[in-house]
């Protein structure tokens, strides 16, 4: 059972896209760290536990060519073994900082070509960090999807030291697995089925990805076979999270529900499993992020389109 | 964000002012045939081909300031003329009743048949015109021929831009409340109960298969709404049953908007630029273009223009302009403040040139109004 928690309040709402919120957990500081775009901004907050907010700063896309002012179309920590970069995303380019927001190590423009920026062509950019500093520098460009491409999930490869197995989505609802290593190696494609897939996870080999459909699909990585497929929602699904820990995922709806199951491997046979262990509704709200706050999915945050806050639960 | 969403914005809100005119003509007595002039100058310029080639352009959604300078415009097309209060609550309730229907659409390309019906029911208010009713045909071949062919995630796209511009909107509209479809704080209900859109499954099982494939194993679980399976789908046709109700005429009664206290502290974050003028220009452009196109019959004979109040009397409309919240006032764009001074005269002259004349009135009930009125028929 969760129990709603004391909300953190937003100073602007959180906008309609999906993925819409991004938590870093920093438990050695007592701090969590919360992204949510509200729309030509995107709000960073740190709140003690309790959800104490402590400070607030707002970060706005470069402007770039063109006009109008760019829409942030998401902001997302990336844990690195070595180092957290907060990445920002817009339609004029893709903007690096360090994890408190700061100061920022990176830009990349986009082409600004008139409809159709870098990524929405699909291109998958890979960037090599270095452990310190701005040397930023773009390395790779992957060609797997043509549509363009809506989230990114990765994890260790098993057994091998940096080398990592990455998942890649677009709207059309296709995945491409890879492999890192000197160059990026394809090694599954998984066709979509008409509907795009918003979001996707990677845990222990097993793909998970919400669809437009409401539906969410879990994949064995290696051979890109759909092992289970749940309809666990009435309405596009907005965003998926992982609890690494113990293999709880979360999933969330444009339906205003929550759920979180737990996946697992079948002793015997090897295939994926999953049960359903807890449904939340959060009263007319279109959800449009969710992320668990901490890696034993005890308690998780959701952001909802036009809601001035930051909704928490957390289990009793 | 998509480049295709303002026909879509355009057609709806377009759609909903119509609605609400016509309901206020009628309450407010106003006699059929002259009724009937205002909806079908207005709907004739609405779909004139040069401002629908202007409309269907790739381009992005300007604001909702630069959009309501259109409307104004577009409900100054005869010889009907609304005050500032009049005209505010008329885009209120035309913007708040869209961000219903897109919000309570099941899938996102159900906001094409949203559009569908709005332009089914635009038909019926011009059925004795052929000429207007063509044009009206005309434009939904060009959505056909445009939406039609769109992905879902396209349409994904268009949903989110279009309720990025409706973000922070939360005008309480006496009819959404009475019919319980939006809460006391301005928030839309969304029900967990009823069919699911085309192409979803009812939430609730886990179906899990083999390497080959094969269901192996079936598992049930309580998902917590109370949905049914689709019964049809609507249809996409230039004519046939659209299925989905949302955007169909309720507007059968006056309607109140309560603005007060709405959007408190929030307004200052709905800014769209945090760079002063740049925006303004290319607004301005855009509303010169746009307008440009606008073929506005001048009115040809002795015809008086009378005014229409979306309140129920004229203090109640005084009372309004003065308590309108400093956050919701859509200042109109002031044409003199740009730089390009071509620019500003030509958008000048296209404003001017419909200017309806003031008539003099002296006394401010409603009764006497229209009484008034009838002395200059």
């Amino acid at each position: 059972m969760f129990r709603w928690e004391r909300s953190i309040p937003l100073r602007g709402s959180a906008a309609a896209l999906c993925n819409n919120l991004s938590v870093l957990q920093l438990p050695a500081r007592n701090l969590t760290y919360f992204g949510v775009v509200h729309g030509p901004s995107a709000q960073l907050l740190s709140a003690a536990p309790e959800g104490v907010p402590l400070a607030q700063r707002q970060l706005h896309a470069k402007e770039g060519a063109g006009v109008s002012p760019p829409l942030i179309t998401q902001v997302h920590w990336c844990v690195l073994p070595f180092r957290v970069l907060l990445v920002l995303t817009s339609h004029r380019g893709i903007q690096m900082y360090e994890s408190n927001g700061y100061t920022m190590v990176y830009w990349h423009a986009l082409d600004s070509g008139d409809a159709s920026p870098g990524t929405w062509s699909g291109r998958v950019l890979v960037f090599d960090i270095p452990a310190k500093g701005p040397n930023i520098v773009l390395s790779e460009e992957l060609a797997g999807h043509q549509m363009p491409i809506t989230d990114i999930a990765t994890e260790p490869a098993q057994g091998q030291d940096c080398v990592a197995d990455m998942v890649t989505a677009d709207d059309s609802g296709l995945l491409c697995v890879w492999r890192s290593g000197p160059e990026f190696t394809l090694l599954t494609r998984i066709p979509g089925f008409g509907v795009p897939c918003p979001s996707v996870q990677l845990w222990q080999g097993i793909i998970a990805a919400g669809y437009g459909n409401g539906q969410v699909h879990l994949y064995e990585a290696t051979t890109g076979n759909l092992h289970v497929q749940i309809n666990a929602h009435a309405r596009a699904i907005c965003a998926l999270d992982l609890a690494s820990e113990v293999g709880k995922l979360l999933s969330a709806g444009e339906d205003t529900f929550v759920h979180i199951w737990k996946l697992s491997r079948n002793p015997e046979s090897g295939y994926i499993e999953v049960e359903h262990c807890h449904g939340e509704c959060v009263a007319d709200t279109q959800l449009c992020g969710a992320r668990f706050c901490d890696s034993s999915g005890n308690s998780f945050a959701v952001t909802g389109y036009d809601l001035a806050e930051i909704r928490r639960f957390s289990s009793v | 964000m998509s480049v295709r969403t303002l026909p879509l914005l355009f057609l709806n809100l377009g759609g909903e002012m119509l609605y609400i005119l016509d309901q206020r003509l009628r309450a407010q007595n106003i006699p059929g045939d002259k009724a009937r002039k205002v909806l079908n100058d207005i709907i004739s310029t609405m779909f004139n081909r040069k401002f629908m080639e202007e409309l269907f352009k790739p381009q992005e959604l300007y604001s909702k300031k630069a959009l309501r300078t259109v409307y104004e415009r577009l409900a100054h097309a005869s010889i009907m003329k609304l005050n500032q209060a009049s005209m505010d609550k008329l885009y209120d309730l035309m913007t708040m009743a869209f961000k219903y229907q897109v919000l309570l659409c099941p899938r996102p390309k159900d906001v094409l048949l949203v559009t569908f019906n709005h332009l089914d029911t635009i038909k019926g208010f011009i059925r004795d015109s052929p000429t207007i009713l063509q044009q009206v045909d005309e434009t939904l071949r060009q959505l056909t021929e445009i939406y039609g062919g769109l992905s879902a995630g396209e349409f994904q796209l268009i949903r989110q831009t279009l309720l990025i511009f409706f973000q922070d909107l939360h005008i309480r509209v006496s009819m959404f409340l009475k019919d319980k479809v939006q809460n006391n704080n301005g928030r839309f209900v969304l029900p967990v109960s009823g069919p699911v859109p085309w192409g979803t499954e009812v939430p609730g099982l886990i179906r899990m298969f083999n390497n080959k494939g094969e269901e192996v194993k079936r598992i049930e679980f309580k998902h917590g709404g109370n949905y049914v399976p689709a019964p049809k789908e609507g249809s996409f046709e230039l004519y046939g049953d659209r299925v989905l109700k949302l955007g169909t005429n309720i507007v059968n009664q006056p309607v109140e908007t309560h603005v007060s206290g709405s959007s408190k502290n929030l307004a200052s974050w709905t800014q769209e630029s945090i760079a002063p003028n740049p925006l303004a220009k290319e607004e301005l452009n855009f509303l010169a273009r746009l307008m440009g196109g606008m073929e506005i019959k001048k009115p040809s004979g002795p015809e008086p223009g009378f005014r229409l109040n979306l309140f129920t009397t004229d203090e109640e409309e005084e009372q309004a302009a003065l308590t309108r919240p400093e956050e919701l006032s859509y200042e109109v764009i002031n044409i003199q403040a740009t730089q390009d001074q071509q620019r500003s005269e030509e958008l000048a002259r296209i404003m001017g040139e419909f200017e309806i004349t003031e008539q003099p009135r002296l006394s401010t009930s409603k009764g006497d109004d229209l009484l008034a009125m009838m002395d200059e028929l």
